[in-house]
């Protein structure tokens, strides 16, 4: 399931959503995005992530079909969050299920890794110097790549 | 045309969406990118760089070798920073 909004989201609730009545769900995997305080050793106030409608559900649908098509899932829930954003406020949740814990944590660190890079987002740091859009990482790049051939 | 900008070509462009006419022979995106260059000092700022546009036609990634049309949507933006 993809989820793309501006409100924030409960940990708790979403992960308990996806299990509640799946017996098959053996383990789950998840990893929580956060906006951190600094950047480039200055201090950053606030963030502000904007993403292309449209275009960010069908590139997130698609990574999640990837996913699907790598490892046995039960479910796969991304949550991206746009708009204005603090230092400790929650950006992402990438959570999966699956029979067993290989699965769940190794779709869920591909789908991570495969968003950075590949879901139409683009940040803006506000600190006191200023604005200043976010570069893209080589690293970044480069942790997607290792996932293999570029199906989206 | 629907002409869509996001991150720092937004910024340059300074504007997010535009609705254009392009001549008619224009007929892929790097062909349309050079025609914006034309059209003032923001355009250029923003999409001097070939290497750092990333292009989307009708909400699908692609590159600056795709072929287009009168009704299509074209997006140019940075490389992405999702998560």
């Amino acid at each position: 399931m993809i989820k793309v909004q501006e409100e924030d989201f409960d940990i708790g609730t979403e992960l308990a959503a996806m299990t509640d009545g799946n017996h098959a769900v053996g383990g789950q995997g998840c990893f929580v995005g956060l906006v951190r305080d600094m950047a480039n050793a200055e201090q950053i106030s606030a963030m502000t992530l904007e993403h292309y409608p449209g275009m960010t559900e069908k590139q997130l649908a698609s990574i999640e079909q990837e996913a699907r098509s790598r490892w046995p899932l039960q479910d796969v829930l991304i949550i991206h969050r746009y708009g204005r954003l603090e230092p400790g406020d929650r950006i992402v949740l990438v959570a999966t299920t699956s029979a067993h814990r290989d699965a769940a944590l190794e779709s869920c660190h591909f789908l991570i890794d495969w968003l950075k890079t590949k879901a139409p987002f683009w940040k803006l740091e506000t600190s006191e110097t200023g604005e200043n859009w976010v570069a893209a990482r080589d690293s970044d790049d480069d942790a997607a790549d290792r996932w293999g051939s570029d199906a989206t | 045309m629907q002409l869509l900008y996001f991150g720092w070509v937004k910024t340059r462009i300074g504007k997010g969406r535009e609705s254009l006419d392009p001549p008619a022979e224009i007929a892929d995106v790097r062909t349309l990118v050079e025609w914006l260059k034309q059209r003032g000092d923001g355009y250029q700022s923003a999409l001097e760089d070939l290497t750092a546009i990333r292009v989307a036609v009708n909400q699908e990634m692609t590159d600056l070798d795709a072929p287009i049309t009168v009704g299509d949507e074209v997006a140019l933006f940075p490389p992405m920073t999702g998560g």
